[in-house]
């Protein structure tokens, strides 16, 4: 289980990205935390992957805590970084260079075929499509096998169709393993698509305002009326976050962040 | 792969007609470059060759070519070659070696750069020949201050190249590293070495350049062998076509050197070998 306990984030510059957000999230579930711009969504998974250390709080996995990068936790970031140097097999097994040269073999071609690029290992990056590149992030991060794998918007460059191709094969690859996936979106669609539990924050500092669980088996039909029930629900309470005359429903805020002259 | 495929018909066409141009103009382009200087080359011979001038004063090529052949023949080519060889090559290893360790440890630690930054930049604006006179003070007249001067023209390109290449990696992709757990000596074999590699390899042919450009310096400033001193022979003696002979040989020496640079480095660079081929077009 990944717990969050009241992590802050004060960056040198005096702005406070992160106030006292609070979170237990379940192995295998998967979370999408949606915001405003300039909530702290970033900072609040930086400071998961241990790239960033909390002001103040722990993040803690298995009652570990993380301070910096760990082995369980992996992270995609919204563009692919894929290392020019590396052909797309090489990029893939980046993250087990300790293993076997015959197993890391083994894992990046079984990798490949699963984000169907089998046909592109020897290719370079640059020779790739923007969809493409992401596939290739997510197979690297998923090669190592994480307990919990990071995405920061991770397919907001991308045309909707390729999105929606992205997600769908997300889910996919979910279920071979079911890592925990805490993914950061503005796509309303994505995280209803996506989450079991959607976590709404809010800017100024940037904390937790709302929680919604989509009660929705998989896979999920994008034009079901119920679909669109949790769309709603989700839109409307981004607005609300966005609303400055609306309080926290928070308790575990301190006083004073309800005022709003 | 379905939504591919259109695409791919569309641009099949104009892709093909654009390759053909580009697949001539590679052979094309060095021979087009060829043609000013051979046309003029020619024409210089047909002229001294019909009297119109005597060429001692510009010899045409196939005195030039003689005075090659003589020289080598003699084996005195050679010899100075050879001189010269080991003047650059040793004085660009050094010159390499310092610029690389001393621009690495400027680009990794910022407190390094701040204490040696400064005066290195202030050396740099010193115009290196004006070091000459002090090279020979302290070194004498013979190999050492020549070999100082060399490796002080190679430093420069070489340090900065090094510094700004460290500088400018992509703090995005040194964070891939960090969340792999890289320790700070695979984060340096596996991100920084090959990201700093095109800019070093830029800076080493920049350093070579100025290297064979200082050989000839120092060459010139007393030497009893060396191309530099074929050059030197020539202007005293009153041989204009043993100069223009030195000339083609540091043109030939210094192309080719380079050449061996790139070779070397090509398999390392694979990755971006199509960029700089845009680049060039
Ligand atoms: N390195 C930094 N130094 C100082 N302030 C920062 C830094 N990074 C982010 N901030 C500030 O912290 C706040 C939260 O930033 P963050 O990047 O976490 O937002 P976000 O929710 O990811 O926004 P977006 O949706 O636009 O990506 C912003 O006000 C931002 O200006
Ligand atoms: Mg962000």
């Amino acid at each position: 289980m990944l717990a969050l306990d009241r992590v802050s984030k004060t960056y040198p510059n005096g702005v406070e990205a992160l106030a006292r957000f609070s979170a237990e999230i379940g192995q295998g579930e998967i979370i999408a935390i949606i915001g405003g711009s300039g909530c702290g969504k970033s900072t609040l998974l930086r400071a998961i992957a241990g790239l960033d250390r909390a002001s103040s709080g722990t993040v803690t996995l298995d009652s570990e805590v993380i301070a910096s990068p760990h082995a369980k936790i992996g992270i995609i970031f919204q563009e692919p970084r894929l290392l020019p140097w590396l052909s797309v097999a090489d990029n893939i097994g980046f993250g087990i260079a300790d293993l076997p040269a015959s197993e890391r073999r083994e894992k990046v071609a079984r990798a490949l075929e699963r984000v169907g690029l089998a046909d592109k290992a020897r290719a370079w990056p640059r020779e790739l499509s923007g969809g493409q590149a992401q596939r290739v992030a997510i197979a690297r991060a998923l090669v190592p096998q994480p307990e919990v794998l990071l995405l920061d918007e991770p397919f907001s460059a991308l045309d909707a169709f390729t999105r929606r191709d992205l997600q769908d094969h997300l889910l996919d690859l979910w279920a071979d393993t079911r890592p925990t996936l805490i993914l950061v979106t503005h796509d309303v669609d994505e995280a209803v698509v996506l989450a079991d539990r959607v976590l709404v924050m809010r800017p100024r500092p940037g904390r937790l305002f709302d929680q919604i669980e989509i009660n929705l088996t998989r896979p999920r039909d994008r034009n079901s009326p119920l679909f669109e029930t949790f769309k709603r629900s989700v839109l409307t309470s981004l607005d609300r976050s966005l609303d400055r005359n609306v309080p926290d429903r928070d308790a575990t805020q301190g006083p004073g962040q309800a005022m709003w002259w | 792969m379905i939504s591919d495929a259109p695409v791919l018909q569309q641009s099949s066409e104009p892709v093909e007609s654009a390759a053909a141009p580009s697949r001539l103009s590679r052979y094309a382009r060095p021979v087009l470059g060829l043609l000013l200087p051979a046309t003029l080359a020619l024409a210089w011979e047909l002229v001294v060759w019909l009297g119109w001038s005597n060429g001692r004063l510009v010899p045409p090529p196939s005195r030039v070519f003689a005075a090659i052949a003589d020289l080598a023949r003699s084996g005195e080519l050679l010899r100075h070659i050879a001189a010269t060889l080991w003047r650059v090559g040793l004085g660009f290893a050094f010159g390499v070696v310092a610029g690389t360790l001393l621009g690495a440890i400027s680009g990794y630690w910022s407190l390094a750069r701040r204490l040696l930054d400064p005066t290195v930049q202030a050396l740099r604006a010193i115009p290196s020949l004006a070091w000459v006179p002090l090279f020979i003070l302290w070194l004498g007249i013979f190999e050492t201050s020549k070999i100082a001067l060399i490796a002080a023209g190679v430093f420069f390109p070489v340090y900065l190249g090094v510094m700004g290449a460290i500088l400018s990696v992509d703090r995005k992709i040194v964070e891939v590293g960090r969340t792999f757990r890289l320790s700070g000596f695979a984060m340096i074999r596996r991100i920084l070495l090959p990201a700093v590699l095109p800019a070093y390899v830029v800076s080493l042919r920049v350093g070579l350049g100025l290297g064979w450009m200082f050989v000839v310096a120092a060459e010139l400033i007393g030497a009893s062998e060396g191309l530099g001193y074929l050059l030197l022979d020539g202007q005293q003696l009153g041989k204009p076509a043993q100069i223009l002979a030195a000339i083609v040989i540091f043109a030939i020496l210094g192309k080719l050197t380079d050449w061996l640079i790139e070779l070397a480095a090509a398999p390392f660079l694979r990755w971006q070998d199509a960029f700089s081929r845009t680049k060039g077009a």
